[in-house]
């Protein structure tokens, strides 16, 4: 065995989500997509983040998911800074830049600061919410669902989806084959651009294996199939996930439409910390993660 | 009966190829025959396969002439997605013939492709995985597998559709012995039970020869030979001995005919002619034998002969090994705890205690105390996942261990599985110096594109890369003994922008698998290339699941599993008493006199009772 294969791809785990029919994980990972894009009450998105962390930690994709959160913290801070930078709509100054010719006035105002850190949380919370479903979701059984629509263009993409570990794989074995030449693995732009040229040709060989086994298990075909959808009655894993979706994008709708969730940046921040927004920034927790609580019937 | 597959007056050749890959090809399969195809690398038989299935010309394009069928249909006039429902195929490198990410949607794939209704593709998917055992992988990832199961889910693929004829090329090269006997014996049960149709490359062909019913040989493009295995063996050993399987190789030095097809045959003929003891299944039996006639050369061919030493009660006892054992005034034993010891003075490599756990996964490998001395041959062998890879990973200096430690008198050169992973240049002179290109026979070819090398040829250039010209400066001292030590950095070459290897030889040379694929007559040049290093003083340990060529190349054998050196001794003792590590040499002869190859069972069949015995 070798111990090097690429694990940031989605694997059939003993988890409540991954028990869930793909449909379903997907439809609460867009539930989820959409509750982050509608709010914008810090503590909203904060409890938001946390329950996200937890539910990946349920999922048991929690390593991988604190990598992505490394990952959207490096993507978050440039949109805090360059918000913090662009915009002249705060009246809170706390850094006084001065007169910078054709840029106007360079102040620094809190207003910005907390508008970037939202935005920043919400592109975090994005990141955050696709690691999960990509490591969660079955591809392939969602893709099959698109077949049905369009099967060859469902196809292509699965078949994508499929070529990414692998591609992730030729790299690690290539990059450990150079390791092993006597003078270690070549540096500067010739070196780059033949190892480059190494990669494509290994590509282009494997791209062409794959189109003749495409051809033999008919993918040119006149008539496919429509696949099967997912057979059987829904699981208490999928009744649970459609639940906690609807539960979660009604607890947002809730929160915006009661006023609990109001968030105001500009001119001067207004964000209202109520009983009814913290009761409501619970029960967005709770919703999304009691389905993880259910442990029974979720080995693969 | 009506052919299921036929050849008529077939010509091929590849696009901006001047020869032909295949050439007056004529013959007609039977539905249920079980076919083996056999020839050297680079002499049509995966043409002749991509031919049967269409690919060849519609996929490959070239110029064809000629006509071939499958199930009725003229391959000029359908193509391979048509004739995949009549054939499936297996090719060597699963990974690529793995288009989905679960199994379950691959298995069903072709099904869906080709209109199945949905209970028809549950019931194809289910069925399939039953028959192949692959029903708890269903719902697994692809990339998760191991290489054998991999294997077996491209069968599963390739048979969901139950195609009357199946297309196999070398589909055993990635798999250890156990996994490989298992697939043809999977192949044999849908022949016999299915009637399915088996056309199957290899060129180990001693793992599937008894179970052919015929023979097609190929070379250059011909078919060389149309027979059953035993006419196939009688013609090999006339015309190319290359192809000979080592049984049939040591009745051919022993005189003995007809040749044997499979161990049973081959012990059947020698206890008919007095050669093996009656009684006894050879595995448990003592290692004994009645030796042939005392002379030097070989007995008459004529089986009349053999019943004048048929009746000898003189049983030898086991030659003493002529070769030195590497470890100084030890004697070498067989241990089952792998803590071989070898001096500072005279160790290569060692390996104490060394521990590979994944993080939230298992451990890899487990304690391992391994010592290799200067000069040794050490085969690694052990089932797909036993840790091979990453042990070889750890004395290369790729992995560092999670406990233990790992020391080397040098360089330690690892040449990994896929020769090709090394080639980042347009010419074989770009990727090696003239010297190394020497060592390994390639320096006429310096101007050629490494990507269009045969398969024995990559890997003789991806040696030379990795290993330089041959033993020399970073071979010559043990460990502690102050030179060389850590990984070497090659004084004169790497410039850092691309230039050939010139390096400094490696103390030690490590060969993951390095016969995949190859022929008989590669891996021979490729063990003779690793002897003459090792007696050069470089220190050779390969990985491979291949015993005949651990027997050819190796003095000491290594068995891993779990993660664990499980055994740890001559090669001539650990490759000659098993079911799967062992030669088939040693499985005919039961062991006896640790003879592995078939010159070795050669001597040791005609050596007189009491020499031997002294």
């Amino acid at each position: 065995m070798f111990a090097g294969k690429p694990s940031f791809f989605y694997r059939r785990l003993a988890s409540p989500l991954h028990a869930a029919r793909a449909g379903v994980g997907a439809a609460w990972a867009l539930a989820l997509t959409a509750a982050a894009l509608g709010l914008f009450h810090p503590l909203a998105l904060l409890a938001l983040l946390a329950a996200v962390l937890g539910a990946g930690f349920g999922a048991g994709v929690g390593r991988q998911l604190s990598r992505a959160l490394r990952t959207a913290a490096i993507v978050a801070i440039p949109i805090v800074l360059i918000n913090v930078l662009v915009s002249r709509e705060g009246l809170t100054v706390f850094v006084r830049l001065g007169d910078l010719g054709p840029f106007g006035q360079g102040d620094l105002t809190v207003e910005a600061l907390v508008y970037g850190l939202v935005v920043a949380l919400k592109v975090g919370l994005l990141i955050l919410i696709a690691t999960l479903a990509g490591l969660s979701v079955d591809p392939d059984e969602l893709l099959k669902g698109l077949r049905r629509l369009s099967f060859r263009s469902a196809l292509t993409a699965s078949l994508c989806v499929r070529m990414i570990p692998l591609l992730a794989a030729d790299g690690l074995r290539l990059a450990e084959a150079q390791r092993t030449r006597p003078d270690g693995a070549r540096t500067g732009p010739r070196a780059r651009v033949a190892l480059l040229g190494a990669v494509v040709a290994g590509s282009l060989d494997r791209a062409m294996d794959v189109a003749a086994t495409l051809e033999l298990r008919g993918f040119a075909q006149p008539s496919p199939s429509r696949p099967a959808s997912r057979s059987g009655a829904w699981s208490r894993h999928d009744v649970a996930f459609v639940c906690s979706g609807l539960a979660v994008v009604a607890i947002s709708v809730l929160g915006r439409l009661a006023g609990s969730f109001r968030f105001q940046a500009y001119p001067l921040v207004e964000m209202p910390v109520t009983a009814g927004a913290l009761t409501l920034c619970l029960a967005l927790c709770v919703a999304i993660l009691l389905p993880f609580v259910d442990r029974l019937g979720i080995e693969p | 009966m009506s052919a299921i597959v036929s050849f008529e007056g077939v010509t091929y050749r590849y696009p901006e190829s001047d020869s032909p890959a295949l050439e007056d090809v004529d013959f007609e399969i039977e539905p249920g025959e079980f076919c083996l195809l056999a020839g050297l690398s680079g002499h049509g038989k995966s043409t002749l396969l991509r031919a049967a299935c269409g690919l060849v010309p519609h996929f490959h394009g070239g110029s064809f002439a000629g006509a071939v069928t499958l199930a009725g249909l003229d391959t000029r006039a359908h193509g391979p997605a048509q004739l995949g429902a009549f054939a499936g195929a297996l090719f060597q490198d699963p990974e690529t013939q793995l288009v989905t990410s679960s199994v379950r949607a691959e298995l069903s794939l072709s099904l869906e492709s080709r209109g199945h209704m949905p209970g028809a593709v549950a019931r194809g998917v289910e069925e399939v995985s039953l028959a192949l055992g692959i029903d708890s992988l269903l719902d697994r990832s692809v990339h998760e597998l191991s290489g054998g199961e991999q294997q077996r889910v491209a069968l599963g693929a390739a048979l969901a559709g139950r195609p009357p004829v199946v297309l196999l090329d070398e589909p055993t090269s990635q798999l250890d012995p156990v996994a490989g006997d298992e697939l043809i014996g999977l192949l044999r049960r849908l022949n016999q039970e299915w009637e399915t149709t088996v056309l199957l490359a290899e060129h180990r062909l001693e793992r599937c020869l008894h179970a052919a019913d015929r023979v097609i040989a190929l070379r250059s493009g011909h078919v060389a030979h149309d027979g059953d295995p035993a006419s196939f063996l009688a013609w090999a050993a006339e015309e190319s001995p290359a192809l000979q399987t080592p049984g049939a190789k040591l009745f051919a030095l022993a005189g003995l005919k007809p040749p044997p097809v499979g161990v049973r045959q081959a012990r059947g003929a020698l206890r008919a002619r007095g050669l093996l003891p009656r009684e006894g299944n050879g595995v448990s039996s003592p290692p004994t034998m009645a030796p042939l006639n005392g002379s030097q050369t070989p007995p008459s061919a004529d089986p009349g002969r053999l019943p004048a030493f048929r009746d000898r009660p003189q049983i030898p006892q086991m030659p003493p090994n002529p070769e030195p054992g590497p470890v100084p005034g030890g004697r070498r034993t067989l241990s089952v705890t792998g803590k071989r010891r070898a001096g500072n003075a005279s160790a290569a490599l060692r390996m104490r205690g060394v521990w590979h756990e994944l993080k939230d996964g298992p451990s890899i490998l487990r304690g391992v105390d391994l010592t290799l001395a200067r000069g040794e041959t050490v085969a690694l062998m052990g089932a797909n996942g036993a840790g091979k890879s990453t042990l070889l990973r750890h004395a290369a200096g790729l992995l560092e261990p999670t406990r233990g430690k790992v020391e080397h008198a040098g360089r330690v050169a690892l040449l990994l599985q896929n020769p090709g992973d090394y080639f980042v240049h347009e010419r074989v002179g770009e990727e090696a110096g003239p010297d190394a290109l020497r060592a390994v026979g390639l320096l006429g070819m310096a101007d050629r594109n490494p990507r269009d090398l045969s398969g024995g040829e990559r890997q003789r250039l991806a040696l030379a890369i990795v290993a330089g010209a041959g033993a020399g400066a970073g071979a010559g001292a043990g460990i502690g003994a102050g030179a060389g030590a850590g990984i070497g950095v090659d004084p004169g070459g790497g410039d850092g922008e691309g230039g050939p290897v010139s390096g400094r030889s490696p103390a030690v040379l490590a060969l993951d698998e390095p016969t995949r694929g190859m022929d008989r007559e590669a891996k021979a040049e490729l063990a003779r290339a690793l002897r003459a290093r090792a007696e050069g003083g470089q220190t050779v340990i390969v990985a491979t699941h291949d015993p005949e060529f651990a027997a050819a190349c190796a003095r000491r054998a290594v068995l891993l599993a779990d993660g664990r050196v499980i055994a740890d001794g001559p090669a001539r003792e650990l490759l000659a008493g098993g079911w799967y590590f062992a030669t088939e040499i040693a499985r005919i002869l039961g062991g006896a006199g640790g003879a592995l190859l078939p010159e070795q069972g050669f001597e040791l069949l005609r050596a007189p009772a009491l020499e031997v015995a002294l």
